[in-house]
């Protein structure tokens, strides 16, 4: 059974113009080990979902299921203990400036009670985790983003919870430091077997750490899947907006499109979509020489994600009809996913 | 008969060490033990506040309202008719109203809400997103107040204890001037009523010697609590 288990979750605010919906029958199911991404626009609601994970805002209707516990009911000394086991980062690393980096860390464990001199060793532990050797003494003011936001994941992690709450934890970063904080999550999924849910409005995030991905949109889950399957096949307008942000060129657009139709009139032009396995077989060379074509790559652009590659090229068949047929066919059968910008 | 102004202000033969230990003395004795009041007493009115002001209850927003007209009352009214008009309350506590005990309950009185309020502020100026963190913890609020609230704005109430004790300073002088004793007596009784101005004008710098040094001890706990 999922360790989280979401059932028509809804949560409302009254706010000055009326009811505020901030989470619309949202069902979730997120598997124990897993990293599993939120993505959303701001004013989507996954801020709110998150924090109905953790207690800090609860469910107006529905169940909130983290292993045995309906956490949409616990309350006070149960809803603390339950806390203990789900750690949250933040966008803004609320870290407290009047501890050291030490002492932030240890909040969690002076917090959940633990005996001083266990407190000392697991903060050693903790701190060479996240790889903060040397920097025990300093005060937040002192330390880079990348180092602030370690400090929030060793303190979240401190008291060895099951699961990982990460509230947009690298918005605030450069995408240096991002990618370093995101590796450094991947490793402690690996290393701790923990459960992470993350939100983020960034694709990227999703396509470099997590697993599975839900779409919000308005309060509602608009889409659930592998990152796989959701990057190959996006069903939803806002889906593919996502996707599109992270797999096309930086320059594409309808217009570009439209530029490249103009210019390249000769033959097919056609867009591929790469996934997992496929991205890693030379289709392209395979083409050209089983019919007689020449394939012009126009535009591109390949990623690496947990699940395989990922990737986009736009290309110009050049050849008889019979023979550019006979390699859409080709395409079609290697399972490259395709669609056909503009036919002679 | 005329005298110059050195002749008024620098008769070193009205002065008496005595009389002016004495008076510092009572100044201090005033001055700390109302502080230490109302450091505490003002900590946790402010913390009442505090709470009252976030809680979305009926129940708290009135008596928020409540406490803050109680509080407003006390801070605005003049402290020179505060001291007399309570004069049976400090009767029933200390047994006298004269000396410089007996300003205490005047001087604590005043100070309290204008402290309560500095450290409402104070608290209201946490970071909401630390508060978060610690709630995400699974924090009870005992230790949210005593591991989060309390530190996050330590410079805060440092400071505003700081202000509030110098005016309590020039509370006590006012108080002297009805009987508490301590620099202000010294200044306005044996100075001002009996015409020896140099009395006066040497218990002012003494007063304002004590007012220096607080600010200072103030400051630089301020700065050595501060690491943001």
């Amino acid at each position: 059974m999922s360790l989280i288990r979401l059932n028509h979750v809804k949560k409302s605010f009254a706010g000055k113009e009326g009811q505020v919906d901030a989470v619309v029958d949202v069902n979730l199911a997120v598997e124990k080990g897993e990293i599993f991404g939120i993505v959303g626009y701001s004013g989507a609601g996954k801020s709110t979902l998150i924090r109905l994970l953790n207690g800090l805002e609860t469910a107006t209707a529905g169940e909130v299921l983290v292993g045995d516990q309906n956490v949409a009911q616990l309350k006070g000394k149960e809803l603390r203990a339950y806390r203990k086991n789900a750690g949250m980062v933040f966008q803004h690393f609320n870290l407290l400036w009047s501890r050291t980096v030490e002492e932030n860390i240890l909040l969690p464990l002076e917090i959940a009670g633990y005996p001083a001199a266990e407190r000392q060793k697991r903060a050693i532990e903790l701190i060479q985790l996240v790889g903060l050797e040397g920097r025990e003494n300093a005060y937040p003011s002192q330390l880079s983003g990348g180092q602030k936001q370690r400090v929030g994941i060793a303190r979240a992690v401190a008291n060895q919870p099951a699961i990982l709450l990460c509230d947009e934890a690298t918005s605030a970063l450069d995408p240096q430091t991002t990618d370093e904080v995101l590796e450094l999550l991947v490793d402690i999924n690996r290393k701790l077997q923990l459960t992470i849910v993350l939100i983020t409005h960034e694709m990227h995030v999703i396509r470099k750490i997590c697993h599975k991905v839900a779409v919000m949109e308005k309060g509602r889950i608009v889409e659930t899947g592998t990152v796989g399957e959701v990057f190959r096949n996006p069903q939803e307008e806002v889906t593919k907006r996502f996707v599109h942000q992270e797999l096309l060129p930086e320059e594409y657009n309808e217009t570009s499109q439209e530029y490249l139709i103009e210019n390249y009139a000769q033959g097919d032009i056609i867009q591929l979509h790469f996934q997992g396995e496929q991205a890693k077989k030379p289709v392209i060379s395979q083409a050209i020489k089983k019919y007689d074509i020449d394939i012009n790559v126009l535009q591109g652009k390949l990623q690496q994600t947990q699940d395989g590659s990922f990737g986009t090229l736009v290309v110009q068949i050049v050849g008889n009809q019979n023979e550019r047929a006979k390699a859409i066919e080709f395409f079609k059968e290697k399972g490259v996913g395709m669609e056909v910008l503009h036919h002679e | 008969m005329n005298k110059s102004f050195t002749e008024i202000y620098f008769d070193w033969s009205q002065l008496d060490a005595a009389a002016f230990k004495q008076a510092f003395i009572d100044t201090m004795v005033m001055t700390i033990i109302s502080m230490v009041l109302v450091a505490i007493l003002g900590l946790g009115l402010g913390l009442l506040l505090y709470y009252l002001s976030k809680s979305n209850r009926k129940s708290a927003k009135l008596s928020y309202t409540l406490v803050s007209i109680v509080s407003n009352v006390f801070r605005s009214t003049p402290f020179i008719i505060l001291i007399v008009l309570i004069i049976p309350l400090t009767r029933l506590l200390l047994g006298t109203f004269l000396g410089a005990t007996a300003a205490i309950p005047a001087l604590v009185l005043s100070a309290i809400p204008f402290y309560a309020r500095l450290v409402e502020i104070a608290f209201r100026e946490v970071d909401q997103g630390v508060i978060e963190a610690a709630e995400s913890m699974g924090a009870s609020q005992f230790q949210l107040i005593g591991k989060v609230l309390l530190p996050e704005s330590k410079p805060a109430l440092l400071s505003g204890l700081t202000v509030t004790t110098i005016t309590m300073i020039g509370f006590t002088a006012m108080a002297g001037a009805i009987g508490a004793g301590g620099l202000g007596g010294l200044a306005y009784q044996d100075g001002f009523q009996r015409n020896r101005l140099t009395v006066t004008l040497f218990a002012t710098v003494f007063l304002l010697l004590i007012v220096f040094l607080i600010q200072w001890l103030g400051d630089s706990a301020v700065k050595r609590s501060d690491k943001r």
